[in-house]
């Protein structure tokens, strides 16, 4: 359809362009963050003013940010995020060992994929905290059953992304490079990893969001450390402040770990030739 | 003893996609160090037979020899330049060249070397300065000729030409054939190119091979001489009307 209103784009390099992109990238991502604090600030008035809410005040933004201080400060931040990325760094690993050349695998190999295909989706649907009485079971150390509960949600992302990385492969890049000699691990190398290298990690990057979703509740299994257990620890000991703050930091480490898939990403991001 | 001095023997192949049968009973043979076009309507198997001639695809029956060898798998020495570049984005322009070497294990034996030749065989096509450009920074044509670099770096016995001109505009394609032709011939290369246009065929090869029919076979088999297009023109003419 042909639009009659007149095209007020502004023009690509122009002043008024350049404003738009700044505003873009930097304003309202800050109106964003100032309408969460906002709001947190007005729930925070609310429990203050509210006599019947008193004990849990708390959770009010100056209080949770003069305990997340104090977290900082103290360096019991440090001491409880430490075990817990641990924990997520061995259940990504594993998932990633394991999942990763299993999806090559599924993508590569059609027998292999009817014949893997329908166990692993209904394997896939099961909540990984549903391992949690196997796992207590399976693993003689705590930590050992909370690794496997992150493999466990964190495997199945890696795997399908790989595998449908490596169903998107161009042909013709496998054809040629047979045709010139590449063999199964050449090839494998050369053209296939090369390949799917963006899909695996995004792969890594959705399992480590639904790894850092599941840390929580599975350190409520018998640890004394880590951030779950640390929040745990705050709620029996009515610290809400200290709760609401501990919150606060698995959002932001959780933010963080993110960035870094995010930019190995973009480092790893190739442009298609024709 | 049978002596044979074809690079490429094809008897009575036949191959089909699913329950298409696209080739039936294609019989031809192409002499070492000679420059031979496959022509043929859009849909003939010409694409198919070059896959078959270098072990991408196997045939369904009959027997293809290069150098009186039965071809079992892909051939390392028969090198088919595709449609497309079919370069490795994310690789640099001479990462792309070097593929054959590191395949043969030439690379990791000798890296000097392997990165000396790559750089000839890019200046040879005139890219020489441009051997850490990414494919995506390149034209098409420039491209083609990064491909046909990679190619000329597995040093084939046989070049097989899968319309590689047919996305150039007529003057980088007039350039890019001109440097096959000079290449190919300075190598004693035997070259097998599929081609729709005319006047592809008419200056790359001294013979052409008519693929028609349903399922395709062999139909016609031309020497080419200095009227190469007038005779094609008619002969392919023929063959719309038949269609």
């Amino acid at each position: 359809m042909i639009s009659l209103a007149p095209d007020i784009r502004p023009a690509p390099g122009s002043v008024v362009s350049a404003l738009r992109a700044a505003g873009s990238q930097f304003v309202a991502p800050a109106l964003g963050i100032a309408t969460m604090l906002g709001l947190w600030w007005m729930a925070g008035l609310v429990l203050t003013s509210e006599p019947r809410f008193a004990a849990f005040q708390g959770f009010a933004i100056e209080r949770t940010f003069a305990s997340f201080g104090d977290l900082l400060v103290s360096g019991d931040a440090w001491r409880a995020a430490r075990p817990s990325l641990i924990r997520v760094g061995y259940g990504l690993f594993w998932a990633f060992v394991i999942g990763a050349p299993i999806g090559l695998a599924l993508g590569c190999y059609r027998l292999f994929e009817n014949a893997v295909q329908l166990p692993f989706q209904i394997l896939r649907m099961v909540s990984p905290l549903a391992w949690m009485p196997i796992a207590i079971i399976a693993f003689a150390s705590w930590d050992g059953a909370i690794v496997f509960l992150i493999f466990a949600a964190a495997i199945w992302p890696i795997l399908f992304a790989t595998a449908a990385g490596v169903k998107q492969i161009d042909p013709v890049w496998t054809a040629m490079a047979r045709n010139l000699g590449g063999r199964h691990l050449a090839l494998l190398k050369t053209v296939i990893v090369p390949a799917v290298a963006q899909d695996i990690l995004t792969g890594l990057r959705l399992a480590l969001g639904v790894a850092w979703v599941v840390l929580v509740p599975a350190e409520y299994l018998g640890v004394t450390s880590g951030l779950g257990y640390a929040i745990n620890d705050a709620r029996d000991t009515l610290s809400y402040d200290r709760l609401a703050a501990l919150v606060l930091l698995i959002g932001l480490i959780g933010y963080a770990l993110d960035a870094v898939i995010g930019f190995a990403l973009r480092r790893a991001h190739w442009t298609p030739s024709i | 003893m049978r002596v044979n001095s074809s690079a490429i023997d094809v008897s009575n192949v036949g191959f089909r996609y699913g329950s298409t049968v696209v080739l039936n009973d294609v019989r031809l043979s192409i002499r070492a160090g000679e420059h031979v076009a496959i022509v043929g309507q859009s849909g003939a198997g010409k694409s198919t037979l070059l896959q078959l001639i270098v072990g991408l695809l196997k045939p369904d029956n009959g027997e293809i020899r290069i150098d009186d060898v039965p071809v079992t798998g892909p051939v390392v020495g028969a090198t088919l330049m595709f449609q497309r570049p079919a370069l490795l984005p994310w690789a640099s322009v001479a990462d792309n060249v070097v593929l054959p070497l590191r395949f043969s294990g030439a690379l990791r034996h000798d890296r000097g070397g392997a990165r000396s030749k790559v750089l000839a065989l890019l200046d040879q096509v005139g890219l020489a300065d441009r051997a850490e450009a990414r494919p995506a920074e390149l034209s098409g044509g420039q491209q083609q000729r990064v491909a046909l670099a990679r190619a000329l770096a597995s040093e084939p016995r046989i070049l097989l030409l899968d319309e590689p001109f047919s996305a150039l505009d007529p003057e980088m394609r007039a350039g890019l054939r001109a440097d096959v032709r000079r290449l190919a011939q300075e190598r004693g290369v035997t070259l097998v190119a599929v081609a729709h246009d005319l006047a592809d065929v008419a200056s790359l090869a001294e013979r052409a091979i008519v693929l028609g029919g349903v399922p395709s076979r062999v139909i016609d088999d031309l020497p080419l001489g200095n009227d190469a297009a007038t005779i094609l023109r008619a002969r392919m003419s023929n063959l719309s009307a038949v269609a």
